[in-house]
This record gives C-alpha cells, structure tokens and sequence, in this order.
C-alpha cells in the first residue's frame, strides 16, 4: 500500500508492504537510522518516536498505521541552528548516555515525559521511563539528565529549539 | 594543570545524542549495498537427533537467496574433540537455540517467512537441564565420553579436620542463578567475500580476537579476515570474541559470494547468546562465638550450558576468589563444571567473582546471625589488615592492595547505620507490615588477569593534532575521552585535537579488547607510553631545530608548545616538529604488559524495605565504596558503578532464566525475562575512594564490573535481614516476591 508518513518535518511518501512496521519505515525508508530495535515484544524502549506529538514504540504500530501522521525521531530535536533539545543537553552534562543504543528512544520517552509534566519528580521520571530498558547506566545519570533537562526548559532562553516539532515546548 | 582526575564530559555523546551511533544494522558501506538478510533457524528441542533437513519449500519461497546447513559446512577434521562446538547442529542438537540451518534473502521480512518452512526431523533425546540430571550421567550429552562433567579442580585446602576446632559450623547449599546479558543491541554481524579476502563488521568486544576466531574456524590465513567494529550497542562480557553462530554468518558470505547481514531477534538473543553465572553452591563456615571465622570452604557445580564456552574456567575463577577479602586460616574451594542440555554459559559482567563474592558474603551473613553478632562486626574481625599487602589467600591469589575494613567504615559512616538498625528495630518493635532490611558486602575482585597485554599507536601528525589507536574496544565505557584526556596530559595536545581509532583489525592488527575490565590499566597505559616515546621523538628533533639541548628542553603541557627552559620564545608547536619529522610523522607504538593482575575492592551497603504480606522487597538505598586505585576520570567511573550496581541488585531481586523439566526457556522474550528497570532503582550514593595500585604507572585498577559484584550480595543480605526477626535464614536468588512471601510463611510455620 501507499502511505504518506511525515518524519521530521519532511513528507516520505512509499509504496509498502501492509505489515511493515513503523520502526522500519523510519529506519529503512526515510533512512534514519537513530531509532534502534532492542526487542520483539514492546518491552524495551529502543524504538521511541513521537507520533503526532505522542510518544509509541515503533516496532509495534504499523507504517500503514501511521499514514498522514508525522513522526518525531531523534534526529528531529537538534534545531535547524543546530542547537540541541534540553533532553540532549540534559544526556551530555548528566552522562545519561553509555553505549548509546538506548539513547535515542529514551531521549523521545523523556521528551514525551516533560511534555505531559514539565515539572517532575525523581520518582515521577522513573515511573515515566518504565517502558524503556537501558542495561549501561543504571538509570541513575538518565533520571538526572530528564532533571536537569525539566530545569533547564524552565530557564529563560530554555527548552526546545524553534523548528523542532517538540511538544515539550508548548506547556514549558 | 593536570587533567587526570576530572570531571571531563564526553567527547563521544554529539553524534549518539543527535544522529545516534552507527551500530551494525546502521551501516551503508558499499560493500554491503544489496546485503542478503540471514535468518537462523534455531533448534526447538533441548536435546535431539537431527534426522533430515528438507529445505525445498524454503528455497522457492520469494526472495529466497540460499538456504544453508552444516551439510554445506567443510567437514570438521577427524578424530577431533568430541564435546567440540560446531558452526551449525548436524546430526545432534543440545539446547533450545541452538543453530541449525541459515536463510539468506533479499528481503528483512522475507528470511522469516521462508526460515519457517526449513524443516527439520528430529529424534528427541532425554533432556538433560538440571546439574542434578547431568551430574547422573545417565543420558550424556555428548556420545564417546563417559561423563557430563567437563572439568573439575580446587583451590586451597580446607578439609572437615579444618572445622573441628570451631564452636559454630554452617553448612548451606545455595543458587547463583542463571542470567541473561541483554545487551540492548542483540548479536550483529555483517561480512562480504571479495574472492581473497573477507571482511566483517562485527558488533563485538574484540575484533582481533574475532578475526582469530572466524580464520581458525574457517580454515583461513587470518591476514585474509577484516574484523571492523562499528559502535556496539553494549556487551558485557557476552560479546567477546565471536559466537559460533555469527561465524557461520561470516562463513556464508565466502560460501556463496554474497555480501550478508544477521541482526538476530531479541528472542533469538535470550537463547542463543551466552548466558551468565550458574552455580550452584554449597558453603561451610566455621569458628567462634566471637566472631572469629576459623574455616570457610566452597563446593560449587558450575552449569556449563551444553558445551564448554568458559565455564570451566569460570567455575576456576570463583575457586580462586573464594576466600573474598578475609584472612582466614583455613579456606579452600573445589569445583564441578557440568554440561547441560541448555544454551551455554560464559562471561557476564563480573565472571565468575560475582559468583564467589556472593557465596562468601552470604556465609559471613549467616555465621553472624547464628552467633548473634552484628555482621559488620563480623567483617571488621576477619577481613585482611592494611598492613598485609601484598596478601595471598588460601585460595591461591595474590592482592595487591586494599583498605578492607575502611571501606566498609566509611559506607557504614555515609549511610549512618546506626540509624538504620534504631529504625529497623522500631520497625520490628511495632511489628510494621513493611520492615527494613539492611545488608552489606565488603568484596574483592580480579581485573586484568588475563595477563595478555595491549597495544597502542600514537601519531602527531603535520598539523599538531594527534591519533590515538587502541587495542581497547570500546561500547560505551568512554574510551574516546579517557584516551585523549591521557596524551593531553602527556603531550600538552588539547582533547579536541585528538582523535581516538579502535576496532579494525587491518589498522590496529594486534590486540586483546575488552573483557576484565582491562582497559584502562593495560591500554591506557600503552597509550601513555606510546605518547610518551613520541615524547622522547620530539625532545630530539626539538633539540636539533631550536639548536640546544635535549636537557635543556621542557614540554609546556598547557601550551602543547616545546622549548628551552624559561624561555617561551623559542617555543615551537607539535605541527612543526611532526613536520621536521618528515613523512610518518611522529609515531610510536607501544605495548604494556603487567605484572600481574589487579583486585579492586569495595563495601556496598544496601537498605531494603520488604512487606511481608506480599514478600515484595524495595530496594530503598544502596550506598558503595567500589576502589579502583586512581580515577582518571570520575565521571566515567561512576557511570561504569552504576551500570554495575544496576544489574547486580537486578540478580539479587529480579532476572533468573528459567527453564522447564523439559530444557524449554521459559524466559525467552523480555516480557518474560524481568530486565531491571528504572522505578525498580532508586538513586545510588557513591562514596569516593582511591587506593593507588603499583603495578601499573597509572595506579589504576578496573571498575566496570566492580558494581555488580559488591551490589548482589548487599541486596540479598538485606532482603534476609528484613525478615531475619520472624526466623528466615536464607532466601534463593531472585528474591522474587513470591519466594519472600514463601520464606517467611515456612519461617512462620515452623515457629
């Protein structure tokens, strides 16, 4: 079938197959390959995009599914000047990233997270990030980083960079 | 200033925050344009005979490129070992995974498809997957041996005359679970045949040793296998080296000319990458009523999985580890190492000390509470003295240094333990339904004692910027910026001037990687003394341009500028003395090899809230002193303690891989197997702690694995403390709540 999947802001338009699964759509279609596959069951994370503003584990909505929506990875949040989304910056000054396999879904989990509440606890983070696995940090420095990220978009200047298509900067 | 010792954020984050890392399924080399998908069928009985393959309607299924088995393999050489490890099954499979045929297509979706029309027969055999089943003998996994057991030894001696002498004696039969690494980014190979040569991108710890690996299997010079390393999505001991399976991978490129790609399934990965840990332990402890451990021993089976990856060294290196941090005088271990008809077993993040760690400290535990003494007064009595180091245990091995009982002092200080026994003891006073557990481990650990060594390249080139190549194989340790903050310091060369390359085996031909947590102590310390020949190099070559001499030179490290001494006007940049150096610039290779290993060591204190009326246990706080001699960069070493903590309280509490009586996993996908995950977590609080080392320059000891091995037993032991007042004694990990709630009933039961 025919779908036409916004990704990033730029229009993909493909013939595919009906079962192809969102995941690689963007990863083999839009060719954008920052969005991982960790597991086969939605319990791990990896491959966190925004839906239409929501965060959805990719491998399990259909390419077909997601037909005239517009799809938010992480290669979407840097800013067209190149400025990076308070999560990034969050991930670097707070090493919440390791290997970096995790990285890009937790990133969008997050980004999603401080959407629906800009202002959280430690143990609000942690229950918001239950759906995504990361086996290097422990969690400790990626909760710190979704912190320091929260306080960060608070700040004057803050937040998300214009041009991102980032929910997160409409409540903040 | 010095940079070693600060806070230095990573130089690796830019491109995995914003474009992510460039994993094996990311690469768009040219050599892999039009890469056939490979699928593997996989083995869905524990034990069996293989009896015919028909793979006719796989082969005429679209897309379908080659459907291949180990008929297709060159025959193994005669007269080889039996209880050798094939690429592929033939006539016999011995656990639930195991490879037996490989679907090339055109199409990802494509090898799925047709992979389910291989047919397979198979005769099923008895399965095997208990030590209890294997250790009869009785069906025997592999035909022309007499026995399942695959190797067995001691360390120390510790007999029952040792014992007589004690007023106490504990005897305990215990489990350190089976484990999955889960690494989040499963087993990923890629490899293209160019007619001579073959090449392969390999998600890996250790490209050389790979490359090694697939020419020896594969029956090639090795100078005709390429191993490259693209960014690998974590390891954790599970990929070392190169699996069987991805070897056959690599093999079908030169077998059928086409250029592949395997990117197993999550729950191809949960039985056909190793597994980790497996032991099943019996304990005896011995000594007075004041607190004096006269005798310890440990009897251990260690669970092999079906062939023989490490664990027979393994089950070795627990035995060698067993007497922990104590000085004891008597400890012995001995060990069984037995094949069983389950995916085999092989490093996991702590390999083999976990093992022993948990062993003694649950025994130091247990001999407390039966003498009704306080178990870090137990520790503070037994553990070796500062003044002993260099100690050699009983069991064989040689400590370099440590600060046992002042480890655990300052944890016990961070976390005001007094404190959290007045509130337990309030809370057991008032008979809460959800009581405070608190447990300790003081441990020890080996790092680097695979005593192989490690290279290191350091090239100035014409521009004053320099390259750093490195046997180390990083996935996500921070090598990049922990090798440039080393030649900063050494050469004055500014962090972002320096370039760090690893994982190509035609640009670093030879090296070990990353296991052991090895990297800093031995390839940081190549890096050093590669830099520093270069050093050397542009002393000389300075000397002759500025006309003075060699003596008379100083390297300004904050400038990156040589000159003489005093005086900044003859200073002259890296640039121009590389080009003085002429083509090749300055360059040096280096290799370190140490003396000998390295045995960090720490003190974990972790405080556990359990409800008793549904067994469940919440760790509530976990405070550590992991010592690794000096930190070169903190932020680097935390992260790496964490990381470790994390999946050690995960053993304690959560993870176990499971099989049923007939050897099918029973934790096959992660909705089954219980990755720990971040609200199971609280933050943890880390006490800094820096025991310099002598056998390296660097006084650096490993901290990758240093977390999980002191965080395992913490846990269990608070979990054992919290209910110890209504008679439990012991609880098996996982600490699950059903196993808690179970304990406690049984304790209640017989009272």
């Amino acid at each position: 079938m025919k779908v036409a999947i916004g990704v990033n802001g730029r229009q993909v338009e493909a013939e595919v197959e009906d079962r192809l699964l969102l995941v690689h759509f963007v990863r083999e279609v839009a060719g954008l390959t920052a969005t991982n596959i960790g597991c086969d069951t939605t319990s791990c994370g990896a491959c966190t995009v925004l839906l239409d503003g929501e965060s959805v584990k990719s491998c399990t909505v259909l390419a077909a599914q997601a037909d005239g929506c517009e799809v938010t990875t992480c290669e979407g949040l840097t800013g067209s000047d190149g400025r990076w989304h308070a999560v990034q910056r969050g991930f670097h000054a707070e090493h919440g990233v390791q290997c970096g396999f995790c990285t890009p879904g937790m990133i969008m989990a997050a980004v999603s997270l401080l959407a629906e509440n800009p202002d959280p606890t430690e143990a609000q983070v942690r229950a918001g990030l239950e759906g995504n696995i990361c086996r290097c940090t422990g969690y400790h420095n990626i909760v710190r980083a979704v912190l320091a990220a929260a306080r960060d978009g608070r700040l004057p200047g803050g937040g998300s960079p214009a041009g991102a298509a980032d929910p997160a900067e409409e409540p903040a | 200033m010095s940079i070693m010792g600060t806070r230095v954020l990573r130089t690796e984050d830019p491109r995995l925050l914003t474009h992510g890392g460039v994993y094996t399924d990311d690469l768009r080399v040219p050599e892999l344009t039009g890469a056939a998908h490979v699928t593997i069928v996989r083995s869905p009985l524990a034990h069996g005979l293989i009896t015919g393959i028909d793979a006719s309607a796989a082969a005429a299924m679209p897309g379908v490129v080659a459907v291949l088995t180990a008929a297709d393999l060159p025959a193994p050489a005669e007269g080889g070992d039996p209880a050798a490890e094939p690429l592929l099954a033939g006539d016999r499979v011995r656990y639930v995974g195991e490879p037996v045929a490989l679907v090339l297509t055109e199409g990802r979706y494509q090898g799925e498809d047709a992979a389910e029309l291989v047919s397979v027969d198979y005769d099923p055999l008895p399965a095997v997957p208990t030590l209890g089943e294997a250790m009869t003998g009785e069906t025997l996994l592999f035909p022309g041996t007499d026995s399942n057991v695959l190797g067995s030894g001691t360390a120390g001696e510790c007999d029952d005359a040792a014992f007589a002498a004690c007023e106490v004696v504990i005897e305990r039969t215990i489990v350190n679970q089976r484990l999955a690494p889960v690494p989040l980014e499963v087993r990923a190979l890629a490899a293209a045949w160019t007619g001579d040569r073959l090449t392969i991108w390999s998600s890996t710890q250790n490209p050389q040793l790979a490359r090694g690996a697939v020419a020896r299997r594969l029956g090639m010079d090795q100078a005709a296998v390429r191993v490259i390393t693209p960014d690998v999505g974590g390891g954790f001991g599970a990929k070392v080296a190169v699996d069987r399976d991805a070897i056959a991978v690599a093999w079908a490129a030169k077998h059928t000319g086409h250029a592949v790609r395997w990117i197993e399934s999550r729950s191809e990965n949960m039985v056909g990458m190793v597994h980790g840990r497996g032991q099943r332990q019996t304990y005896k402890v011995g000594g007075t009523r004041d607190g004096r451990v006269l005798a310890y021993r440990l009897d251990l089976v260690q669970d092999c999985g079906a062939f023989d990856r490490i664990g027979v060294f393994l089950a070795g290196l627990t035995a060698l580890m067993a007497a922990g941090v104590y000085d004891f005088a008597h400890a012995g271990a001995s060990f069984r190492a037995v094949a069983t008809t389950t995916t085999p077993i092989a490093a996991y993040r702590g390999a083999g000390r976990p093992e022993a760690a948990a062993a003694i400290e649950r025994a130091m535990d247990d001999f407390a509470a039966e003498i009704g003494m306080d178990p870090a007064e137990v520790r503070r009595i037994n553990v070796v003295a500062p003044d002993k180091f260099p100690f050699t245990t009983r069991t064989g091995a040689t400590y370099d240094s440590g600060e046992y009982a002042a480890g655990l002092d300052r944890v016990l200080a961070a976390a005001d333990y007094p404190a959290l026994r007045a509130e337990q003891a309030r809370r057991r006073e008032r008979g809460d339904v959800v009581q405070l557990g608190i447990g300790m481990s003081v441990y020890v650990e080996i790092t680097a004692g695979d005593m192989g060594g490690e290279t290191a390249r350091v090239v100035v080139g014409d521009t004053g910027a320099a390259t750093v190549f490195t046997g180390s194989s990083a996935h996500g340790q921070g090598h990049h910026t922990a090798w440039a903050m080393l030649v900063q310091d050494e050469l004055g060369i500014p962090m972002d001037q320096i370039t760090v390359v690893h994982g190509d085996t035609d640009i670093i031909p030879e090296a070990i990687g990353t296991f052991g947590s090895r990297s800093l102590q031995l390839g940081g310390t190549a890096v050093v003394r590669a830099a520093g020949e270069v050093k050397d190099q542009a002393r000389r070559l300075a000397a002759e341009m500025i006309e003075a001499s060699e003596a008379d030179l100083e390297l300004d490290t904050a400038r990156g500028t040589w000159q003489v001494r005093g005086d900044p006007a003859t200073a002259l940049g890296w640039g121009q003395i590389a080009r003085r150096a002429g083509p090749g610039g300055l360059a040096a290779d280096a290799r370190f090899d140490a003396s000998a290993p390295t045995f960090p060591f720490g003190a974990h204190l972790s405080v556990v809230e359990v409800d008793t009326e549904t067994g469940k246990a919440t760790l509530a706080r976990h405070v550590t002193v992991d010592d690794a001699g000096r930190i070169l960069n903190p932020v680097l070493a935390e992260g790496q303690r964490h990381g470790g903590i994390a999946q050690g309280v995960a053993q304690a509490l959560l993870e176990e891989v499971r099989y049923d009586a007939d050897g099918n996993p029973l934790t096959s996908t992660l909705v089954d197997y219980a990755a720990i995950t971040a609200p199971e977590l609280p933050s943890f609080e880390l006490v800094t702690s820096e025991t310099p080392t002598s056998i390296n320059p660097l006084g650096a000891k490993g901290i990758g694995e240093a977390g999980t091995i002191g965080s395992t037993p913490a846990v269990l032991n608070a979990v054992i403390d919290a209910v110890s007042h209504l008679g439990v004694r012991h609880i098996d990990m996982p600490a699950t709540p059903e196993r808690v709630w179970a304990a406690i009933n049984e304790a209640r039961a017989s009272q």
